[in-house]
């Protein structure tokens, strides 16, 4: 059991961070906005987390949890009210107009991350402090936040807030009319989508080691996409178990490679060309699963025993 | 600022901006007939700069399956940039084919088609890759025949060089624009698909096959991404497979600028942006990136239908 730990304890912590960086996109999409700005508030809640952690704090030996906790609630602040600043100006806007002004932060943000110094430039900031002996360890903070934004985001779904975002999602402008306030709503689900992302993006700066412009790219845009497009948009288990599944993809992809009968051409592709399948992925997705492998059908479903 | 420094910015700038309206002018067409903003768009001006590559006998590095691969036969440059942008349209045509169609006959959402085409841009990038690597292709020396280096646009005492490509890219940037205007405003073709881009059903009532004037959009459109890459590869160099993505994230701040749909705002979008990057001053060259999108969220806040656009009306 402890060698099964050592070898896919990385993976596991892996899954389960994937799994909420996927309830962070399916917040903004219950109210049916596109934003791709995850990256950059998960590459800016870790940079928050490597600066005060090497830079600020300075603790010798085992990093203090609480420590991390402090780190985890600052992380979310600034994204928080940085995602309101994003926010209001996109969404008072309906369409594509969210979608292209957080492609447009996700790169002030990679450009800002790689030219000033407190980032570390281009090299990053190495040697972030672990709080943790090892990989599997990170379960401990991983899982419960995992649980508690299910809880928050099933909540939600109850409540008036949860209402009136799909409200909106299915039509605004009659949703306008039912006097609940686009505007309002919309950046709220955008802004809790956010902190969500920066939490992550704090643990993961310890979690990783080491922490660069890298994290927050296009790339990881369209994959964390993919998390929430493939496994559902329209429940937030869909998101959850999207993000596990995908987070772990390229560990299968690699394991199926190793299949000694397959022809080399094909493992090669099952090595190298994960990002094409991705993409392909998504392509089918949308046009045959438009709501994603879990729907609130299927859910259904199986509550009834089959 | 002295003036000739104020000159060969303003020059320079001039013909960054040009290529930031050709490219973006495909972004335009795709939203004015269809509404989507389509996100493989940066990956078809990629294509483009690599088809006309090897079309000019280019050969590939080390890295990837098609490693050390090269054509027998060598395309002069006019030759070689058309052939490789109409292929790029070709492409262009094929993903509309199979990845907005089969969404356009369902009517689904806008944003499904916007992801399907987030999809295809991360599959055409990441084929790239796998087929020739990362490294950084450049174009042979003589791409252009034999050209000075610069062109002084000053006088003797007093020289005003500008590099002779730049000044080549806004010639050619000046003939496209020009063609292009003709063919909208002018010809029944143009007359038909602004019908299309205007009301699909009505179009199609007065006798207009809507679908062969999507098809012909989206041609163009694959086209002039296909040219404009071309142009930044032959005068830079190809940066690898995510070159087309930076720039295709930057046209998205020109048709902002301009005004989403509009043809002329495309233009004027990328002129301007193209001159307010030229005049970034040295030491913040690093940030010259960055402009663009800070424009783009100050027209969100100030005037979200940008320089040139209708004002945003709501039909239930």
């Amino acid at each position: 059991m402890n060698d099964f730990f050592a070898t896919y304890g990385f993976l596991m912590v892996s899954m389960v961070l994937g799994a909420v960086l996927g309830l962070s996109l399916y917040l903004p999409l219950m109210a049916g906005q596109l934003s791709l700005a995850s990256p950059g508030f998960y590459a800016l809640g870790g940079y928050i987390a490597a600066i005060l952690s090497t830079q600020v704090f300075q603790v010798e030996g085992n990093y203090p949890l609480s420590l991390l906790l402090l780190e985890m609630i600052a992380a979310g602040l600034v994204c928080g009210l940085l995602g309101v600043g994003v926010g209001v100006p996109a969404l008072r806007l309906r369409g594509i107009y969210l979608a292209i002004a957080t492609i447009a932060f996700v790169e002030v943000l990679r450009v800002l991350a790689l030219n000033l110094e407190i980032t570390g430039g281009a090299v990053g900031i190495f040697g972030i402090p672990q709080p943790f002996q090892s990989a599997i360890e990170y379960l401990w903070i991983a899982l419960p936040l995992l649980f508690a934004s299910m809880a928050f985001v099933y909540r939600l779904e109850k409540i008036r807030v949860g209402r009136a975002l799909i409200a909106i999602r299915e039509d605004e402008l009659a949703a306008d009319s039912m006097g609940i306030n686009p505007t309002y709503y919309k950046v709220l689900a955008f802004t809790l989508g956010a902190i969500l992302a920066g939490v992550v993006g704090a643990i993961s700066a310890h979690f990783i080691n080491t922490w660069n412009a890298r994290q927050g790219t296009f790339d990881a845009s369209i994959i964390y996409l993919t998390f929430v497009l493939i496994g559902g948009s329209r429940t937030f288990a869909g998101a959850v178990l999207g993000g596990m599944i995908f987070t772990a993809l390229p560990e299968i992809l690699r394991a199926v490679a190793d299949v000694p009968s397959l022809p080399l051409w094909l493992s090669q592709f099952f090595r190298d060309g994960r990002l094409i399948i991705f993409g392909f992925l998504i392509v089918m997705g949308t046009i045959f699963f438009p709501q994603g492998l879990v729907t609130p059908g299927l859910l259904k479903k199986l509550r009834r025993g089959g | 600022m002295n003036a000739t420094l104020f000159l060969q910015n303003f020059l320079n700038g001039l013909s960054i901006g040009s290529i930031y309206a050709i490219f973006a002018l495909g972004y335009t067409l795709v939203f004015s007939i269809l509404g989507i903003i389509n996100f493989a768009h940066g990956a078809i001006f990629t294509l483009g700069a690599y088809f006309t590559y090897v079309l000019m006998g280019g050969a590939f590095g080390f890295n990837g399956l098609l490693a050390n691969l090269a054509l027998p036969f060598r395309l002069p440059f006019a030759i070689a940039i058309i052939l490789g942008s109409t292929i790029a349209g070709i492409i262009s045509v094929i993903v509309e084919r199979f990845a907005f169609r089969p969404l356009r006959r369902k009517k689904a959402d806008s944003l499904l088609t916007v992801v399907s085409s987030l999809g295809v841009a991360v599959m055409i990038v990441n084929l790239i890759q796998y087929l020739v690597g990362a490294e950084i292709y450049t174009f042979p020396p003589d791409t252009y025949g034999n050209l000075p280096p610069a062109i002084n646009f000053g006088t003797e005492a007093n020289p005003i060089p500008i590099r002779s490509v730049q000044v080549v890219i806004f010639l050619v940037s000046g003939v496209i624009l020009s063609i292009l205007t003709y063919l909208i405003n002018v010809t029944k073709y143009g007359k038909a698909m602004r019908a299309v881009a205007e009301d699909q059903t009505t179009a199609s009532l007065l006798g207009i096959n809507a679908d062969r004037f999507i098809v012909l959009t989206f041609f163009v459109s694959g086209f002039l991404g296909g040219l404009a890459g071309t142009l930044v590869g032959s005068s830079v160099s190809i940066a690898g497979p995510y070159f087309g993505i930076g720039f295709g994230l930057k046209g998205l701040a020109v048709i902002v600028l301009g005004g989403l749909g509009s043809i002329p705002g495309a233009v004027v979008g990328g002129l301007v942006i193209g001159l307010i990057e030229a005049f970034v001053p040295g030491d913040y060259s690093a940030y010259k990136d960055a402009v663009a999108f800070g424009i783009l969220f100050l027209m969100l806040l100030i005037r979200p239908q940008g320089l040139l656009g209708r004002s945003l009306i709501q039909k239930v």
